[in-house]
């Protein structure tokens, strides 16, 4: 059973690395896509700065504090401490302040803009009392770039999944390489355990690729652990794998089989955050969002990336598309047709 | 000598199609047994179901007196009518792929030299000739030793010289003591490989035999072609002739008479033709209808 397995293994990686024209593909159409992103969201925002201002209440009583009237300054109301810190951390807002006695303000020691929202706000306090409290954190900027290569990573694995299993199965079955097959002690289950572990073998390491071209180039953040990162990835992987098994199990051309494929893949391309943040979407978007298995994926991912988690805080994650991707595999094994 | 493979009233529908229709018979061991019929005659589709490819509505393929099995798989070998092979192998790569997907595996070099692939080992099987590719895929076919070889239209497309070759590579294959099962137009193949042949249409078997027995029994030796327009018009057609295609055609043993009926009848023999008939003439003695498709 191995040694058919591996043949068929061994052969289809052949297929896939002597195939030049869609190795390129695989490997350059990613990072095509964060450059040209980190390239069109390289501007600035309009806001000169970005306060934050801790309220219990969430709104702003600006008269009692002189600093809060002052203009150009956009000042954001945040309840709980612990996320808006993350956000001087980060960049995302440029100062957060206490205004309730003793108040203190907490600023970025990296932030230019920090630096400049600390002097007004120091200006602004004098003459009205005791100074405020200085807490400073430190933290890179979180740039769109880093935001948003865990999802590309994550779309391209889905694309890569989808086509390199589904859309190769059914020409398979169209030109009677799987016929031919079918004539030999190859089993089904053979067959199709050897097309995972290829396409797995694949679609990690042209991710592997990607991530190190964009390391060079890029110098996005990776905060949490490689150990998780790759476990999301490669639970994701399986994911669309099973995915595509399931269109490849009946469908006999590839013209049909590419629209079904596309209609799995866009959806997710625009609901599951690839590209931004769900949380400002309708209810509707946000619940069709959670019914995608990329959603999970790229949140994972980021959350790996950007928010420093490991293993222990994305096991629910990998726990859930490990177990679609198992009952996908089965279903599509079931289903699967030679011809 | 005893049977290797028996079908036993074999019927495969398609809805709305009855694509055969109740077929018996045995293939001996070490013999060569021939599926011949026109296109749409159900050749392909009862050797799918000797191969164990797809399943008969009614009745049974029996091997060695037992149901296909996976020990059959591993016995057998199959050269179909169109096959891909998977992209960007050679052929070595793709002999040694098929190789280990089998418990037991022929010597390759041997495979290899009677072939003839030891000059394209290194080629990529896309960029084979249409007798390269022939080639490799018996080679494929019989890379497991297999007691029982299936061809389906294997010389189809060849061009003759090819086609010739490839002849003399089956009968190599039947020299090692092979049971070999084939589908043909050719009536020539047939004639040259065949012990036995079995001749279809729509799903029915219309003539069996050896192909010595059944030429003499239903192939005229000659038929004699004439334009229509080389006919005087007005005169009645000569008996027995038909008319296909534009063309007059009249069959018979002899030519000489034949001619002479034409010249007495005023034809003009100038356009005129004699050829052997071929598959497709001895359906129109055996079916009275034309080659579909």
């Amino acid at each position: 059973m191995l040694r058919r397995i591996l043949a068929i293994f061994i052969a289809r990686n052949r297929e896939f690395y002597r195939d030049k024209a869609g190795l390129g593909w695989n490997i350059f159409m990613p990072f095509l896509m964060v450059f040209s992103f980190a390239f069109i969201f390289s501007g600035k925002t309009d806001d000169v700065f970005k306060v934050g201002v801790l309220t219990r209440a969430g709104d702003l009583t600006r008269e009692s504090i002189p600093f809060l009237r002052t203009r150009h300054i956009r000042f954001i109301p945040a309840k709980d401490l612990g996320p808006a810190v993350t956000e001087v951390e980060r960049q995302q807002i440029d100062l957060l302040l206490d205004p309730r006695a003793p108040s203190k303000y907490w600023v970025n020691e990296h932030s230019a803009k920090g630096y400049l929202a600390e002097r007004l706000l120091l200006a602004a306090s004098t003459g009205s009392g005791a100074l405020p409290e200085r807490q400073s954190v430190s933290g890179r900027a979180l740039r769109y770039v880093d935001w948003v290569l865990p999802g590309v990573l994550g779309m391209n694995i889905m694309f890569s999944s989808l086509w390199g299993v589904g859309w190769v199965i059914v020409r398979y079955r169209k030109n009677g390489v799987l016929r031919r097959l079918r004539a030999t002690p190859l089993s089904a289950l053979e067959f199709l355990i050897a097309q995972v572990l290829s396409r797995l073998a694949v679609v990690l390491s042209a991710s592997i690729i990607v991530y190190l071209g964009a390391d060079v180039f890029l110098d996005f953040v990776m905060r949490g652990s490689y150990l998780a990162l790759f476990l999301v990835y490669l639970a994701g992987a399986l994911c669309f794998i099973s995915l595509g098994l399931i269109v490849a199990s009946r469908l006999r051309t590839e013209e049909l089989a590419d629209g079904v494929l596309n209609l799995i893949s866009w959806p997710m391309l625009l609901l599951s955050g690839v590209w931004f943040s769900m949380e400002g979407a309708g209810p509707a978007a946000q619940t069709a969002s959670k019914l995608l298995p990329l959603t999970y994926l790229v949140d994972a991912a980021r959350q790996v990336m950007v928010d420093g988690a490991g293993v222990t805080q994305v096991l629910p994650e990998i726990a859930l598309l490990a177990g679609v991707s198992l009952l996908l595999l089965s279903l599509s094994a079931w289903m699967f047709r030679w011809e | 000598m005893t049977a290797l493979l028996e079908a036993r009233d074999l019927v495969k529908t398609y809805p709305g199609v009855r694509a055969v229709d109740g077929i018996s018979f045995q293939v001996n061991r070490g013999s060569c047994f021939g599926l011949l019929g026109p296109n749409g005659a159900g050749k392909t589709t009862t050797l799918e179901m000797l191969e164990g490819i797809s399943r008969p509505t009614a009745g049974e393929v029996l091997y060695e007196g037992r149901g296909p099995d996976r020990r059959f798989r591993e016995e057998i070998g199959i050269q179909f009518q169109s096959t891909a092979l998977q992209d960007f192998q050679t052929v070595r790569e793709s002999l040694r792929m098929f190789a280990s997907l089998y418990s037991r595996t022929a010597d390759m070099q041997e495979l290899i030299a009677m072939c003839n692939l030891g000059e394209i080992l290194d080629r990529d099987t896309r960029r084979l000739s249409g007798g390269q590719r022939q080639r490799l895929l018996l080679g494929i076919a019989l890379i497991n030793d297999p007691q029982l070889l299936f061809l389906d239209e294997p010389t189809t497309g060849l061009d003759p010289q090819s086609r010739r070759n490839f002849w003399s590579l089956i009968e190599e294959v039947r020299r090692r003591g092979k049971t070999l099962v084939l589908t043909t137009h050719y009536m020539e193949e047939a004639q040259r490989l065949c012990d036995e042949i079995l001749i279809a249409d729509q799903g029915h078997i219309i003539a069996r035999g050896t192909p010595g027995a059944l030429v003499k029994e239903q192939f005229p030796a000659s038929v004699v072609r004439l334009p229509l327009t080389a006919w005087p018009q007005g005169r009645p057609m000569p008996e027995g002739c038909q008319v296909r295609n534009g063309y007059l055609e009249i069959f018979g043993k002899e030519v000489p008479p034949m001619l002479e009926r034409l010249e007495r009848a005023g034809a003009d023999l100038s356009e005129l033709r004699v050829d052997t008939p071929k598959l497709e003439d001895l359906f129109l003695e055996l079916i009275g209808h034309d080659l579909r498709g």
